[in-house]
């Protein structure tokens, strides 16, 4: 039963995002033109939670549930595959007008054409495996 | 209690669902593993065997599994959101987006989660279902990898860790956002 804290933790996740209306193209149109506060009230809040947990986390060197330590790895910058990728998601993100989790969670709400949209995701993300070495990072 | 089924059942304001995500990315990361929902598309690609023809799918996606349980949860939650707490009201979306939306030809813009007349089977093999599901799946999918992350990865997780690479792919994000959204729906919205 190791990984029923996930599902409970997705669950969650669901029920969140759902009842925020995240996943909701309206919403995320709604954003990109900049007419209503909520997205950025949502994810602005999200980060300065987030920002004072990852603080407190690193400053008294906090051990996972298991006793290690916990660490988080810096990611490697550079900008290419950032900002190129940043685009390209951005595409995808104002289209479907979801990021992967609202993909899922549409799905439980009934969007069941979303699954073309999740493979569709899965055929993007094997293309990139295929031709990454030829993409500037 | 009928009132805390009212409240519940209402749409949950920005400072309910901001904190609730930032507690979910310390949830995870106490139980050892990380908020990033974008990496769970490489291990389906690896699960289907995608390992055999291209090393970047070759990793143990076994130990991906809690990321797979948590994604069934999300489905999980939505749907029990969809069905047990919802008050089935219109999304409260700005005048000025609704107007907007229906000079486009969109019929009642918040009426439902997504624009139906785009995001059913029915308009699937249309010119319009093909760029919003297929093509907007497809860049969803090949840029979140490319960028390493989307926005549990990037926009809460790095941020959260004053990343400056999530913070360069945010900017790319909304780049590319705003890029559609500006120029692109007012073309093919309303086709």
């Amino acid at each position: 039963m190791k990984y029923f804290k996930y599902l409970i933790l997705g669950t969650v996740f669901g029920i969140v995002l759902t009842k925020a209306e995240l996943i909701s193209w309206f919403r995320i149109y709604e954003m990109f033109r900049f007419q209503s506060f909520h997205m950025y009230g949502v994810i602005g809040s999200a980060v300065v939670l987030g920002v004072i947990i990852t603080q407190i986390i690193k400053r008294t060197n906090m051990k996972d549930a298991k006793g290690e330590p916990i660490i988080i790895a810096p990611k490697k910058l550079s900008v290419w595959r950032y900002l190129l990728g940043g685009i390209i998601f951005g595409f995808g993100w104002a289209l479907t007008g979801a990021c992967p989790g609202p993909m899922f969670i549409l799905a439980g709400n009934g969007v069941f054409v979303i699954f073309v949209a999740i493979a569709s995701g899965l055929l993007g993300t094997f293309v990139y495996g295929k031709i990454r070495h030829k993409l500037p990072h | 209690m009928n009132n805390i089924i009212e409240i519940v059942s209402s749409p949950w304001p920005w400072w309910i669902a901001g904190p609730a995500i930032a507690l979910l990315m310390f949830a995870l990361i106490y139980f050892g593993n990380s908020f990033g929902f974008s990496a769970n598309f490489r291990t389906i690609c690896s699960m289907f065997g995608a390992g055999k023809s291209c090393d970047f799918f070759d990793f143990d996606w076994k130990k991906q599994t809690w990321n797979l349980v948590f994604a069934i949860g999300a489905i999980l939650g939505g749907f029990i959101a969809s069905q047990y707490l919802s008050s089935g009201d219109a999304i409260a979306l700005s005048e000025k987006t609704i107007t907007e939306l229906q000079g486009y030809g969109l019929e009642n813009p918040g009426a439902d989660i997504v624009p139906m007349s785009i995001f059913s089977f029915e308009s699937l093999f249309t010119l319009k279902g093909l760029i919003f599901i297929v093509l907007g799946g497809f860049c969803v999918g090949f840029g979140t990898r490319y960028a390493g992350g989307c926005t549990s990865g990037h926009a809460i997780s790095g941020l959260s860790d004053l990343q400056l690479a999530s913070l360069i792919a945010v900017i790319g994000f909304f780049i590319g956002g705003l890029s559609i959204t500006y120029f692109v729906l007012p073309l093919i919205l309303p086709a």
